[in-house]
């Protein structure tokens, strides 16, 4: 890799290669399939099948302000603004298949796992109904116990092998398991570097710029099989450590002053006025719950292991792991505040988060906020009141700092 | 006041006083109460242990400490089902089942082992992928789970026979509810959309066997009488529950008859039947891999809407009414495309957004006047 690019510029090339490749397959009549953000890509990977994410998709409408029209087309057709709006950008897209802001293939068939949500199930429902397509789900329990239960485990690995018929029925090839081994090791090994490279964000001042994870994050989704995804963390860690060696933080013309963590999806269409506000104040946002999420790690050849994997994520595990992580975050990453986006596509998010804020408020005492947002429709955010609870958490900040010893 | 009055009265005062009825119920067979959250718990396991299941579809309480839990955006049965298990409207049950089968009721069980408790829980998930051999394993290890939980609070062990036996019941209720939906538009006066309505709420507060004699008999009683000239429309009503009162009245007096329903609260409990073969863990799990057209339940072939049409057209109904609980995802999504297949299919719809606690009826009401109106 040409040492003299960033990082960054690797990323936008591969975020914008990754889009037209997929275009470019489906017009030579590849087979494409559409996932959700944490699946087993591994199975798909394997048999070398072009996979776009609708989430990452319409993340990208949303960020470019395209998503209105595709909301507004899902609407028109019955579909509730209730629903989340990574669903109703992705139905309203699958209807006009056409954004100016960039256009994914249609799909020969799609591939679920609901260790994020189950709406997703729903969703990915519909579109195989409504395009008449083969839909492969991968059904991960959710975990009301802290642990993965053992019957579940056996239930997902049993799963692998059901999908693996279901793919080799859908390409007419064989699945090639010595590629699987591969495909796992690269996998792991990503996931390994992606959080290294978020985990630097622990140094003061950090290394990141603000919403830089919410950019590499399409990576993670996106690739996490590819060996270019893995050459690109362990480009990222270096550039960071290069940084922090340097003992440079996340601006040039700017310390960093306080240190936070954002809870749920970024607003992608305000993602300039929600990061300008932080920035303005000396508050920079350097971790999430998201670094874990996609810490998709397990021993090669076990498939036991890939299955506790896949339903050990942040989404699929209960308040008491959820409250814990982020304690836990709170501590390794020296946080001054947290800010919780009571996203109103997100139940599975948001019905937790009262209680997760108290539980982790009441172990750490941290000063925190929760603001009422979308991801993808701009209609349910209102910036006066993000400022105003911005400011809020300032005020609380600067007052623990205050009672602190050394200010820190 | 004749034998039929008799018993539709009682069983509607039992329907409209959930707490007061359970607790009669628990008296009256010796029994502890375990709480059932929707949907599909596996309430043949709970009687075979001695207990009583019971029923926790919401109800009409202001929703005050609730908010400390939940947005306002979260549907109404759940916010309702954990105000009142905050006030302590279910601590007289032993322990409460929450399966969690949509986002909301996996935040649900999260919050009550915080919020609630007083009442012990025990969460359970079942599979969607629940028509593989894989599925029907897992969920038959879940059952074997919970019926271990159910046996510390009963203090008893549930032997092969205690669940046969449980099994024989509920498919005798199961035969029994659809007998009696099925005669609903023959007596549509005295079983108006209201009166069928609590009649089938009241099982969720009594013990199953009473229940089903009472309901035998309200059936022989019935067909003693001449048939009722049905004079007004008929519908299949969907959904998750059909309620407020102000709701059912106005159906009522537009002389609506649900001829048939799909609501999870009422025929998705009793439409499907058990296998005849297999041990009675694998007949309860293939129970639920056999249940179709339901939006909690993965299907990729979406069967709701034919299952609706199918509905109409057995019931030579005049549409479909759909009670859309407010905020509820999984109904939320199954509408688009069941409502492509009725318009298709030339079948009236009539669109209710409903919550279990509804400050105004009043737009409702004439939403189903003009419905009325325009079927007719
Ligand atoms: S935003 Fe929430 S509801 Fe929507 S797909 Fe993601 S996890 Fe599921
Ligand atoms: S299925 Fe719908 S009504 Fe039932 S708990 Fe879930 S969101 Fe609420």
């Amino acid at each position: 890799m040409d040492k003299n690019i960033s990082s960054k510029q690797v990323l936008n090339d591969m975020i914008s290669r990754h889009y037209k490749e997929a275009l470019e397959a489906k017009k030579s009549g590849e087979l494409v399939a559409w996932a959700t953000s944490i699946v087993p890509q591994e199975l798909l990977e394997t048999m070398d099948i072009k996979v776009v994410y609708p989430e990452n998709h319409a993340a990208v409408l949303g960020a470019r302000k395209d998503a209105p029209a595709f909301l507004q087309n899902a609407e028109n057709n019955g579909y509730s603004n209730d629903l989340c709006s990574y669903a109703r950008v992705n139905i309203g897209y699958a209807n006009l298949k056409e954004s100016a802001a960039g256009n994914i293939p249609m799909p020969d068939f799609i591939f679920c796992c609901n260790n994020i949500c189950n709406t997703v199930i729903k969703w990915y429902e519909n579109l195989a109904r409504e395009m008449r397509i083969p839909m492969i789900l991968i059904d991960t329990p959710f975990n009301h116990t802290f642990d993965v239960p053992e019957h579940s485990v056996k239930y997902i690995r049993e799963q692998f092998h059901h999908a693996i018929g279901q793919l080799e029925q859908i390409t007419g090839k064989k699945f090639d398991h010595d590629r699987f081994q591969e495909v796992m090791n690269i996998s792991t090994q990503t996931a390994r570097w992606w959080k290294k490279a978020t985990a630097l964000a622990a140094a003061q001042p950090s290394p990141f710029n603000g919403f830089d994870l919410f950019n590499y994050m399409a990576v993670i989704v996106c690739m996490r099989g590819k060996q270019e995804g893995l050459d690109l963390f362990k480009l990222w860690a270096e550039e960071l450590q290069g940084k922090i060696d340097r003992g440079e933080g996340p601006w040039k013309d700017q310390p960093e002053k306080y240190r936070v963590m954002w809870d749920g999806i970024a607003c992608w269409p305000h993602l300039a006025d929600t990061s300008k506000i932080l920035r303005k104040n000396g508050i920079n946002l350097i971790t999430s719950t998201y670094p874990d999420s996609w810490t998709i790690v397990y021993d090669s050849d076990d498939l036991d292991a890939m299955a506790r994997a896949y339903s050990s994520n942040y989404a699929n595990r209960n308040l008491a792991y959820g409250a814990g992580n982020i304690v836990q975050i709170v501590k390794d990453f020296s946080l001054d505040g947290i800010i919780y986006h009571s996203n109103r596509s997100c139940k599975l998010m948001d019905f937790r988060q009262y209680e997760v804020q108290r539980q982790v408020q009441e172990q750490t005492g941290v000063a925190s906020v929760i603001f009422d947002g979308d991801q993808t429709d701009p209609r349910a955010f209102s910036l006066a009141q993000y400022e105003t609870r911005i400011q809020a958490l300032m005020e609380m900040m600067e007052q623990r700092k205050n009672e602190r010893p050394g200010g820190q | 006041m004749n034998r039929i009055q008799e018993i539709i009265a009682e069983l509607v005062e039992t329907a409209n006083h959930p707490a007061k009825a359970v607790k009669a119920s628990m008296k009256e067979t010796g029994k502890k109460a375990v709480g059932c959250f929707p949907y599909y718990t596996p309430d043949e396991i709970i009687y075979a242990a001695g207990l009583l299941p019971v029923g926790l579809w919401g109800g009409q309480t202001d929703i005050k400490l609730a908010d400390k839990y939940l947005q306002s955006f979260c549907c109404s049965i759940m916010r309702i089902n954990v105000e009142q298990g905050l006030k302590g409207m279910y601590d007289f049950l032993s322990a409460v089942i929450i399966p969690a089968y949509c986002d909301t009721l996996k935040c649900i069980c999260d919050n009550w082992h915080v919020a609630v408790p007083q009442t012990y829980l025990i969460p359970m998930v079942y599979p969607q992928h629940r028509k593989i051999a894989a599925g029907v394993a897992y969920l038959i290890d879940e059952y074997k789970r919970v019926q271990k939980e159910l046996e510390t609070i009963a203090g008893k062990k549930i032997t092969e026979k205690d669940l046969e036996d449980s099994i024989v019941l509920y498919e005798d209720y199961r035969k029994t509810m659809r007998q009696f939906t099925a005669i609903v538009s023959k007596y549509s006066k005295t079983l108006n959309a209201k009166t069928r309505h609590l009649i089938i709420k009241a099982a969720y507060f009594m013990d199953k066997r009473l229940y089903t004699i009472k309901i035998k008999e309200l059936m022989e009683e019935l067909k003693k009488l001449p048939e009722e000239k049905l004079d007004g429309i008929k519908v299949v009503v969907t959904g998750i529950l059909a309620e407020t009162d102000a709701l059912l009245d106005a159906f009522v007096q537009n002389k609506i008859v649900f001829v048939a329903d799909d609501l999870a609260h009422e025929s998705r409990q009793f439409r499907t039947s058990v296998r005849s073969e297999g041990t009675a863990l694998e007949r309860l799990a293939y129970r639920i891999a056999d249940h179709d057209g339901c939006s909690l339940l993965y299907d990729e072939e979406k069967k709701h809407g034919q299952l609706l049409i199918d509905l109409v057209r057995e019931n030579h109904a005049d549409g479909v009414v759909v009670c859309m609980m407010k905020f509820c995802n999984p109904e939320e999504f199954d509408y688009p495309i069941y409502k492509k297949e009725l318009e298709a299919a030339g079948i009236p719809m009539l669109y209710l957004e409903i919550e279990q606690k509804m400050d105004s009826a009043e737009q409702i009401r004439t939403r189903i006047q003009s419905f009325a109106e325009m079927v007719k």
